[in-house]
């Protein structure tokens, strides 16, 4: 993992400083609400809908076992005993006090870890592939650039003020688990006809209220001009990118009215100028930064097939868990093993702190020390020796952390809703448990398999809904909560966006519509065919004579 | 239409309701009830000063209504707002 040096530290350090002072001048009334909003959204503090909540960054979604001890800290000390992991592998705190966050802050710093930038109209936290660094399917681990992509962007005078928040993110494979083509930029990494590799910059890519893929502006960019290109793109955007309104104000937008052949034209006008400066990335800095991801120390192992399918053969519940949760890894002798923060008991993505701290313990026993969060709400351990696979499940299981269910009916992205958020129209959370409680039945949810349940409780789509095989939009009708669905969703490497089914459902008969989908589905799938692949085939009209009658 | 005034206090930014006695409280039932519009103004300019002040934020009106001695935000929202999450908090 990335260690901070002596600048991210002192950088850190004087944040907390600089934000104990302005919440001291708060607290004593020197300042007043408008003058101390801005102060606090620059390190990550809102205030929602019964309290404030403080969003912590995990850099491209990367924790170390003593940086999740010191989350699990911070949820028992500071707040209510839980913390929850978001669609931008973040973490967030529901009830942290003001008075507090100062001294929060300052038990994070310890661990290297911080708000900065996790709000505002600035470049966000850069994500990136859960499985950076062992994938079977990666060319080179996008971690590198991630951190490369932070150190240049953390504090960036010249792009702290954008038009409106900016979200980076990066795959060094060609599977995107990241999401990157709805991304203000994405980065796909990929080899050019000499073999090199290189970035496929896809730009203007988002969701909320006005979704779009991104679209691809530079078909291959050399690593060493990464930075440059990435300054030309945010500095047209910081320019030409409108400010008068703020649902027209991401690059999206700007993408979509001049075109991307126009857009183009202005980053490489812009690039012509900057990309011999010091912007450009030596190969030995991108080496530097490279052996801060150096593999850990693997023991010489071998794929031993033989034990884990008399292991598997011996205990359904086991087996069930490695089809779902555990993926291969590119070393011999080792698995990735999915973490589900979807279990029926706790929210999406909710961890109380007993969790962080038992899966710490997990890590550091099985994994090297390290964690991931991704962007679907879960955790991974990336480095299990397969032979410890079901002493680590049986653990697992125990803390209520083995729930079956990666990529399944049940492995729902739901964003807080109204259940904790200011500005949603509708709650997201139960609609979630709702289908989690009605898919029980492990027969019935591996005969669905992969299908992904998107749910937002606003149109911002914080949830997703956009881009899930099946997405869930929370509305407010005459005062009550409405759910509109769109089918057809994607966010990997054949990204598209759900086309909507029609009329909304209310509350109560929300989750009976997703079984009406899910059974149309069943009823007219060929052999093999994922929902995604069904919906592809035939279209809306089977799932709309479904949901609403034949027409 | 009976209204009352809802606010999150500045120090830990926890939902309160104004009090008859220009306090605040967590607790809806202690709340003060305003019966006619001119009540509410008169609630509203005491929560504004109190926001002057810097003991809360943000203080608004909100329609309740009585379910025998027990208040209930009209507005779904509020009312989530007033009681708390509809799901469980982790334990």
């Amino acid at each position: 993992m990335y260690r901070y040096d002596e600048f991210d530290n002192r950088l850190v350090t004087e944040r907390v400083e600089q934000f104990r002072r302005q919440a001291e001048r708060r607290l004593a009334g020197e300042l007043t609400e408008d003058q101390f909003k801005p102060l606090r959204l620059m390190n990550g503090l809102y205030l929602q809908l019964h309290a404030y909540m403080l969003r912590i960054n995990v850099p491209y979604g990367a924790l170390s076992a003593q940086q999740m001890r010191q989350l699990a800290h911070v949820a028992r000390t500071y707040d209510k005993g839980y913390g929850h992991f978001t669609t931008r592998q973040n973490i967030q705190y529901n009830w942290i006090q003001l008075k507090d966050v100062p001294d929060a802050l300052a038990d994070l710093a310890e661990v290297e870890m911080h708000g900065i930038q996790s709000s505002g109209n600035c470049i966000r936290n850069t994500t990136s592939d859960q499985y950076a660094g062992v994938a079977k399917d990666e060319l080179e681990d996008p971690r590198v650039y991630c951190e490369i992509i932070r150190q240049w962007s953390t504090l960036h005078p010249e792009f702290s003020f954008l038009p409106r928040k900016f979200k980076i993110a990066v795959t060094g494979a060609p599977n995107d688990r990241a999401a990157v083509k709805l991304h203000d930029i994405g980065l796909r990494m990929h080899r050019n006809e000499a073999g090199e590799a290189g970035f496929e910059v896809i730009v203007g890519g988002g969701q909320g209220r006005t979704p779009f893929v991104g679209k691809t502006i530079r078909e291959w960019l050399a690593p060493e001009n990464l930075l440059s290109y990435l300054e030309a793109i945010l500095r047209v955007y910081n320019f030409d990118g409108r400010r008068d309104n703020k649902y027209k104000a991401r690059i999206k937008i700007l993408v979509h009215q001049v075109g991307a052949d126009e857009f183009r034209r202005r980053v490489d006008e812009e690039w012509e100028q900057i990309k011999d400066s010091a912007l450009k990335l030596p190969q030995e800095e991108i080496e530097r930064i490279n052996s801060y991801f150096a593999p850990p120390d693997y023991a010489q192992l071998e794929d031993n097939t033989e034990l884990l399918a008399s292991q598997r053969a011996a205990n359904g519940e086991f087996d069930a868990w490695v089809s779902a949760n555990v993926a291969d890894h590119k070393v011999p002798g080792y698995a990735i093993v999915n973490i589900s923060l979807k279990s029926l008991r706790l929210p999406p993505g909710d961890m109380t702190a007993a969790q962080m701290d038992a899966v710490a313990d997990l890590a550091d026993e099985y994994s090297f020390g390290e964690l991931r969060v991704n962007h679907r709400q879960n955790l991974v351990l990336a480095d299990v020796p397969q032979g410890d696979l079901l002493a680590l499940w049986e653990k697992l299981a125990a803390l209520d952390l083995a729930t079956p269910n990666i990529g399944r009916v049940s492995d729902i992205i739901a964003c807080p809703g109204l259940d904790y958020c200011a500005l949603a129209n509708a709650r997201s959370i139960p609609i979630a448990q709702e289908i989690n409680q009605r898919y029980q039945d492990m027969d019935r949810v591996n005969d669905i398999g992969d299908v992904t349940i998107n749910i937002s409780g606003c149109m911002n789509a914080c949830g997703h809904h956009h881009v899930g095989h099946i997405g869930i939009l929370g509305v407010d009708k005459r005062g009550k909560e409405f759910y509109q669905f769109t089918l057809g969703g994607s966010s990997d490497q054949n990204a598209s966006l759900g086309d909507r089914t029609g009329p909304g459902f209310p509350g109560d008969e929300a989750v009976d519509a997703v079984e009406t989908i899910l059974n149309t589905y069943l009823k007219i799938r060929n052999e093999g065919e994922r929902f995604l692949d069904t919906y592809r085939r035939v279209g809306m009209p089977p799932f709309k004579e479904a949901l609403y009658g034949a027409s | 239409m009976l209204q009352m005034i809802i606010a999150n206090t500045l120090a830990d930014g926890f939902v309160v309701f104004l009090t008859d006695d220009n306090s605040w409280t967590n607790d809806i039932a202690a709340g003060a009830l305003a019966a006619t519009d001119e009540q509410a103004e008169k609630l509203l300019a005491i929560a504004q000063k109190a926001e002057q002040s810097n003991l809360v934020i943000d203080p608004y009106l909100i329609p309740v209504e009585l379910e025998g001695d027990v208040r209930k935000p009209t507005e779904y929202r509020e009312y989530i707002r007033a009681t708390g999450p509809t799901v469980p908090i982790p334990s």
